[in-house]
């Protein structure tokens, strides 16, 4: 230790740091560095390919075009990952997102969907703002079911959501039967969101802006208010919370039903995307917003990540999506890649978590 | 307020009781601190220091028996309770969220908002204002320098921790800090320093209660001892009136004090 001037323990822990300590310890503060350094490798890589090495589709990797329909692609995904990351922020899960949104965008649809349309339920023919009012209404109060039950019955959110994600799939079937509804069958501001607009060479869709706009919205209340300072809290150490005066359960419900919120918005999107309402849209949606949010940075051990390393995670899913299919890969070999950077992005939470002085 | 014998307890607890069940953890105890002081707790395992504090501090309530601060009448629903009567306390285990920085944790549960409309209709925090006014009262307490204020909690030494603890409890204008073994999992140095830090705030007026099993720290630094057993209050003695020989006989049982031969009023 240098006699020179007094330093702190701080100090001491920069003088004896080695590049991997210095390495783990900027991870520790900015989780968010390795979907970013991933990302670039990714667009680097394919862009290699592509341009240099021409390897199959892939010189259309950064055609206008292709990178318009990447962002596009990002909006269910993306936006139901919000809601994944605050309920993972507090070492909770969510296997239920993908029914909630399929049980909300389905009552969206059958409110509005026409009366003259065939195979329709008495409901149908509302005004579909209303409809879509109810939809999100619908998300919220399922959502805040799962808080509920976490909450109250102090029951763990995996067993909780793995049980309303049968119920509100089985709600869904029950109500609405199977049927699809098309576009044409339901009034034009239901499927508001997926429309597009040019910015110079780039298409761009409502639902894009939508999705952005609430992860600008989202990332203030985590890290600019009292309220995200406590879902970090409770997280990280919930008796500790409760301990230092916050309500840790009042907390918790708050999350449910703020991502409740989210889903019924996600669900909005995803009929402008789609521009019809299944419920067999997307199955394996709960696993790719869990995804998205890991191989984003966030722990699920709770109390650590960012939203914008969601937003980043999301988007690598997407490009390797993309960049393998325009390479002539097949599906099996994405598949394949994202679950290699699932597993590297937990050994590397682990690794982060264990920062020491 | 000169010290006459008349001085009153600044917390005061009477036939305080508490079970688990069957487990008893209070048994009608009684308990008071004096302004001004260092009230030590000192006890067996089990023999209900933590759960005494943790009804003071508002953590557990008491299924029985009275509270009172300075003479009023107390019942805290939760620690905010308490703490908005102006008793803190740092828990044995130490409640800091690790993965918060040091001014977070500081102000963890009671964040201040910014002025204005970003404040009351955006709710935002005055992270800046937070961070100085943390920065100021640690370096008061000289326990950490300034560049480390956005630190998170878990990269810091054991004695940083706890002094962040500490500085914690004796930051928001309280007047009683409770100490829960502040010094368990420290090594002599920090111990050294932590035990400093009790008598910094006790010079800066505050009154302490101190938990520890470290005979030696607690003949150090409290004014009075108060022995406790099998849920009850078996003695109050002072570092003068007794050795540490005596008080281990009394908080196993071997030896009891007259009521006389105790320290029941204040010494400060
Ligand atoms: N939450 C609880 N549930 C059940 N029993 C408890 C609980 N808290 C304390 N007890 C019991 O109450 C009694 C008093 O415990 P307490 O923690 O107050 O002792 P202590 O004096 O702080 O001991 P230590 O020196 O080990 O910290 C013990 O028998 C303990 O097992
Ligand atoms: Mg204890």
């Amino acid at each position: 230790m240098a006699s020179s001037a007094p330093t702190t323990a701080i100090d001491e822990f920069a003088d004896k740091a080695t590049t991997m300590q210095k390495v783990q310890t900027l991870l520790h503060r900015y989780p968010w560095l390795s979907p970013i350094v991933v990302l670039a490798l990714l667009i680097v890589i394919f862009v290699f390919l592509g341009q240099v090495m021409g390897v199959g589709d892939l010189d259309n990797f950064i055609l206008p075009g292709t990178i318009s329909l990447v962002l596009q692609q990002t909006v269910i995904v993306g936006t139901l990952a919000i809601a994944q990351t605050i309920v993972i922020l507090t070492a909770g899960i969510d296997l239920s997102i993908g029914a909630i949104m399929v049980l909300s965008q389905m009552f969206m649809a059958n409110l509005a969907v026409y009366a003259t349309a065939s195979n329709v339920t008495f409901l149908a023919g509302q005004n579909p703002v209303l409809a879509v009012a109810v939809g999100i209404v619908v998300a919220t109060l399922a959502s805040s079911l799962n808080g509920f039950l976490i909450v109250r019955f102090n029951l763990p959110p995996f067993i909780v959501t793995l049980g309303t994600l049968s119920i509100f799939t089985a709600l869904t079937l029950i109500l609405f039967k199977a049927r699809t509804i098309q576009g044409k069958e339901f009034p034009d501001f239901l499927g508001l969101l997926g429309t597009g607009f040019q910015i110079g060479p780039f298409t761009f869709t409502l639902g894009l802006l939508v999705m952005l706009a609430l992860y600008a919205i989202f990332s203030y209340a985590l890290r600019g208010t009292a309220w995200g300072t406590h879902v970090y809290a409770v997280g990280d150490d919930p008796a500790a919370a409760e301990l230092s005066g916050i309500n840790v359960r009042r907390v918790l419900f708050s999350v449910y039903c703020v991502a409740g919120f989210i889903i019924g918005i996600a669900a909005w999107i995803t009929i402008g995307r789609l521009d019809a309402a299944s419920p067999n849209v997307a199955p394996d949606i709960n696993l790719e917003t869990i995804t998205a949010v890991v191989i984003g940075g966030t722990s699920l051990f709770g109390g650590r990540g960012r939203l914008i390393g969601t937003l980043l995670g999301t988007l690598i899913i997407v490009v390797l999506d993309f960049g393998l299919s325009l390479a002539g890969l097949d599906q099996a070999y994405r598949v394949l890649a994202i679950g290699v950077l699932v597993i590297a992005a937990v050994a590397v939470d682990q690794w982060i978590r264990k920062v020491k002085a | 307020m000169s010290a006459t014998t008349t001085t009153q307890p600044l917390v005061q607890a009477t036939d305080l009781s508490k079970s688990f069940g069957r487990v008893v953890g209070l048994a009608s105890c009684q308990f008071e601190l004096y302004p001004g002081e260092v009230c030590a707790v000192v006890g067996d395992n089990g023999a209900g220091k933590s759960t005494l504090i943790k009804c003071l501090s508002g953590a557990l309530t008491p299924d029985a028996g009275e509270m009172f601060v300075s003479g009023d009448r107390v019942a805290f629903k939760s620690t905010n309770d308490a703490r908005a009567h102006g008793v803190e306390t740092v828990y044995q285990t130490l409640a800091v969220a690790p993965a918060l920085d040091i001014a977070e944790n500081l102000y963890l549960g009671r964040e201040e908002r910014k002025k204005g409309i970003l404040g009351t209709v955006f709710r935002s925090l005055d992270k800046k204002g937070m961070r100085a006014e943390a920065t100021r009262s640690l370096n008061e307490l000289g326990v950490l320098t300034v560049q480390s204020i956005t630190q998170p909690v878990e990269t810091l030494s054991g004695g940083q921790r706890q002094a962040v603890a500490v500085a914690r409890a004796g930051a928001f204008g309280s007047q009683v800090v409770i100490l829960d073994e502040p010094t368990a999992a420290l090594g002599v140095n920090e111990s050294a320093r932590v035990l400093q830090l009790i008598r910094d705030l006790r010079d800066r007026g505050m009154s302490i209660i101190l938990i520890s099993h470290n005979m030696p720290q607690v003949f150090e630094v409290a004014d009075r001892i108060h022995v406790q057993r099998l849920g009850r209050r078996a003695a109050v003695v002072t570092p003068q009136s007794h050795t540490m020989n005596d008080v281990v006989a009394i908080m196993t049982g071997a030896m009891t004090v007259p009521e006389e031969e105790q320290q029941l009023t204040a010494v400060r």
